[in-house]
């Protein structure tokens, strides 16, 4: 007998946002491995298009991927980008909420239209998509909602007093949601990378990067591959009985 | 069963309310049993009936039973 595999997603809606690079196209395409229908979100069609390809001509027999255009601070675009999942899927079982900016300034320079552009894609387009993918979930019996921080929201950095801030506020809107979407068998939880290889530290100055690199316990830095995994943990079977949580993925990273 | 026992098997559904008590101006919080829970725990019924899905605006300005049926007419329902 063939065992059930725990992390099939067959039959689930997924949605992913900021899935033009990183760690949203790579978890992305591993829901998409396992079965599920994705809907990959961003600003860049381009890219969204050509991520959907891709994931497309590498997954035979399964659901097509799909895109959806948005920018998620805008809560008016949000707002929209639901409803069309309504009318084209009916239901929503995960929702990775993962696009976020990276924008670092010491802070006698962080100046108030960085704070609200970081705020207003990492924290409050977080908040709108939760608002209306937990509604989705509800009809439906529930879903898994995973929410990106990052290890700068727990531990705090310096150079990152806005981009921590607006990562730390994910944890306590993951902690506050999990216990508020418990009753319509919603889980919430969050991941926090450490030091990833994505688009938004490849511009780290050598020593600064040589640096990071040294406070990681595993020895390497992270790849988007590595926050999927949790990503995929978290989306499937195997954390029915996990709500609140965050999973640190960071190699043991210490700042 | 027509739209307007749909949207009565909604509020007694969400609110544990008695089917007459669903009169046209029974409002949110004018009874214990309206809660911001019950509230959202009505959302999911009507979109779940009704077929709908409503926004946030919506949602808050759905103060009375009449508000509730009125914007479920603006997403095409009739009653």
């Amino acid at each position: 007998m063939k065992a059930r595999n725990p992390l099939d997603l067959t039959g689930k809606i997924c949605l992913v946002t900021g899935a033009t690079r990183g760690i949203g196209f790579a978890s992305s395409r591993l829901f998409a491995e396992q079965g599920a229908q994705v809907i990959l979100v961003g600003r860049d069609v381009g890219k969204l298009e050509r991520n959907v390809d891709d994931i497309n001509r590498a997954i035979e027999g399964g659901p097509l991927a799909s895109s959806l255009v948005c920018d998620i601070a805008d809560d008016a675009a949000v707002k929209v980008l639901f409803q069309t999942v309504f009318k084209e899927y009916k239901k929503l079982d995960v929702l990775l909420a993962n696009a976020g900016v990276l924008e670092d300034a010491l802070l006698g320079m962080v100046t108030r239209s960085q704070i609200e552009r970081v705020f207003a894609i990492n924290t409050f387009g977080l908040l709108y998509c939760a608002q209306y993918a937990s509604r989705l979930m509800a009809r439906t019996g529930g879903g898994s909602i995973i929410n990106v921080s990052s290890i700068i929201g727990s531990n705090g950095n310096v150079g990152q007093s806005v981009y921590g801030g607006s990562k730390a506020a994910v944890l306590g809107i993951t902690k506050s949601l999990a216990k508020e979407l418990a009753s319509s068998k919603i889980r919430v939880n969050a991941i926090a990378p450490g030091f990833i290889d994505t688009a938004m530290t490849q511009n780290l100055p050598q020593e600064k990067y040589v640096e990071r690199l040294k406070s990681i316990a595993l020895g390497r830095i992270g790849a988007s591959d590595d926050v999927a995994h949790a990503a995929l943990f978290l989306a499937s079977d195997l954390s029915t009985y996990i709500t609140g949580q965050c999973i640190g993925v960071d190699g043991g990273m210490l700042i | 069963m027509n739209n307007h026992e749909k949207l009565v098997n909604c509020f007694t559904g969400a609110l544990g309310i008695p089917s007459n008590l669903v009169i046209d101006t029974l409002g949110y919080n004018n009874i214990a049993q309206w809660d911001s829970v019950a509230h959202m725990a009505l959302v999911t019924e009507l979109e779940s009936a009704f077929d709908v899905m409503l926004d946030t605006d919506e949602i808050l300005a759905m103060s009375t039973v009449l508000d509730t049926r009125e914007i479920l007419v603006k997403h095409g329902i009739t009653f």
